[in-house]
């Protein structure tokens, strides 16, 4: 897949495939192309060459099946101001084409321990609180395929351990994981398998173990060891 | 419900949970230009023949107000989820762009008409105001705001930043519409500016609209409902269009 910004390339030919129940990481510096490649798999950015298929669904000709089987986090902490956390849930279930809603909507809140705050407006809630909300919005419809673009910036420990608990707990359910995060040791925590991308390119696709016994250092290596290595040397 | 029947709900209840701002403010300035030009203009001034002046100005003060709130609602409801992020949660969703459309630009709708009828009651409440042929009234009542939502989604899209949102609002939609016969008829121009007000969309609007009140007018209220659907679609099938193509909303 290609994706071109006037002259920058920020997908110059990546090519990948997850795996479905796969827990699977996306890594790379800033500006590396990660969001970009998030951006076309979710239908946000438009590839100019290649094509993305969640779960054999076109995420352009087919987008509408392609968007069920998808459930995104998105980076930045963006919300309705309008909007109560309760009526944002049931807004975004509406929009899936989902009634009656609440059992589910109810269900995630209590996971992400949202259930106190059902009924504030989300003006009113913290920068995790908010975090909780983009996260439960993008469960709205249970979507197999779960897209997490650094869910956990700017989040405390406990909200954390609480959020990768809970994804950890989809995944176990056969939810298919895409995360991309800065935090290297979650990465290596959770990730089965990773992509490490560098200027639109993947540079390295391996699993997880594979990747750390690659690195021949002068002591255990950690993912990222194996991070600095390939991003200096690439 | 369907995406679109929940994006439609969702922008009609964003309106509504700020009514006093969207449709009692809106309310209130079209009351203080009756009083005014009512006190100012009374009985002295005949339209028509024998229409008072303060009925005359009636529809038109509908009329401008429920075209200023459609444009308001799919305009400013565009530009702020774009500027927030917020747009993203409908963009991911499985909804078309033209039931995109459709929502953005029935909530316009929605909101026009509710404005238009509170001024409408409070002008009933002051002047004796009758209703000649109400399908006129009804038609463009409904193809105007439609006409406005689109324009409003169009600013939407187009716009990047606030201000470009407030500049059409104040260069563009507001000179349209104090300048498209409201507070008058084009008869009483000069020929020149006449032949400049046929050119302008919202004439025929207001012009039509009024006719359903008084059976007369400038022009004649047919040619004016065709001037006005026809512009409706050629908008709409520009806005369906950039709207597919993501214009300024997709990457």
């Amino acid at each position: 897949m290609e994706k071109r910004y006037g002259a920058l390339r920020a997908l110059a030919g990546v090519s990948l495939q997850v795996l479905p129940g796969e827990f699977f990481g996306l890594l790379g510096p800033n500006g590396a192309g990660k969001t970009t490649l998030i951006n076309v798999i979710a239908g946000l950015a438009r590839a100019d060459a290649g094509h993305v298929r969640v779960l054999g669904a076109d995420v352009s000709s087919e987008y509408r099946r392609a968007r069920r089987l998808l459930g995104v986090v998105p980076q930045e902490l963006v919300f309705d101001p309008f909007f109560t956390v309760r009526e944002t849930l049931r807004l975004q279930s509406g929009y899936f084409g989902l009634r009656d809603n609440d059992a589910w909507i109810d269900e995630v809140m209590h996971h992400l321990d949202l259930a106190g705050k059902a009924d504030a407006n989300m003006r009113a809630l913290s920068g995790g609180m908010k975090r909780r909300v983009l996260v439960a919005q993008a469960l709205v419809h249970k979507p197999p395929v779960i897209v997490l673009d650094e869910p956990t910036a700017g989040v405390d420990v406990e909200l954390r351990q609480g959020l990768w608990q809970f994804i950890r707990r989809l995944n176990g359910d056969g939810h298919t994981i895409v995360l991309t995060t800065h935090y290297l040791e979650e990465a290596e925590e959770h990730c089965q398998r990773i992509a490490m991308l560098k200027a639109g390119r993947i540079v390295a696709l391996d699993t997880t173990r594979n990747l750390l016994a690659s690195f021949a250092g002068p002591h255990p290596a950690d993912l990222e060891d194996v991070f600095l290595h390939l991003m200096r040397k690439t | 419900m369907s995406g679109f029947a929940t994006l439609f709900y969702k922008e009609v209840l964003r309106f509504w949970k700020v009514a006093f701002q969207t449709v009692g403010g809106p309310v209130l300035s079209s009351l203080l230009y009756l009083v005014v030009f009512s006190q100012v203009l009374g009985e002295r001034v005949r339209m028509f023949g024998e229409v008072p002046y303060t009925a005359f100005l009636v529809p038109g003060l509908v009329m401008m107000s429920l075209l200023q709130n459609a444009f308001a609602n799919s305009s400013s409801s565009l530009i702020q989820s774009k500027v927030t992020g917020n747009l993203v949660f409908v963009l991911l969703a499985p909804i078309s762009h033209v039931e995109f459309f459709a929502a953005y630009v029935l909530a316009s709708v929605v909101r026009g008409l509710v404005v238009g009828a509170g001024v409408l009651a409070i002008g009933v409440w002051f002047i004796d105001l009758p209703i000649a042929a109400p399908l006129w009234v009804l038609a463009f009542g409904l193809l105007g705001a439609a006409l406005a939502g689109v324009l409003g989604l169009l600013a939407g899209l187009w716009a990047d930043k606030f201000d470009q949102i407030a500049a059409f609002q104040s260069f563009l939609v507001l000179p349209l519409t104090m300048l498209s016969g409201v507070f008058y008829s084009i008869h009483s121009l000069p020929p020149a500016w006449q032949a400049v007000s046929r050119f302008n969309p919202f004439f025929y609007m207001i012009d039509g609209f009024r006719h359903g009140f008084f059976d007369a007018g400038d022009v004649s209220p047919a040619a004016s409902l065709a001037f006005v659907a026809v512009s409706l679609a050629v908008l709409s099938g520009l806005a369906i269009r950039l709207l597919a193509r993501g214009y300024k909303i997709r990457t």
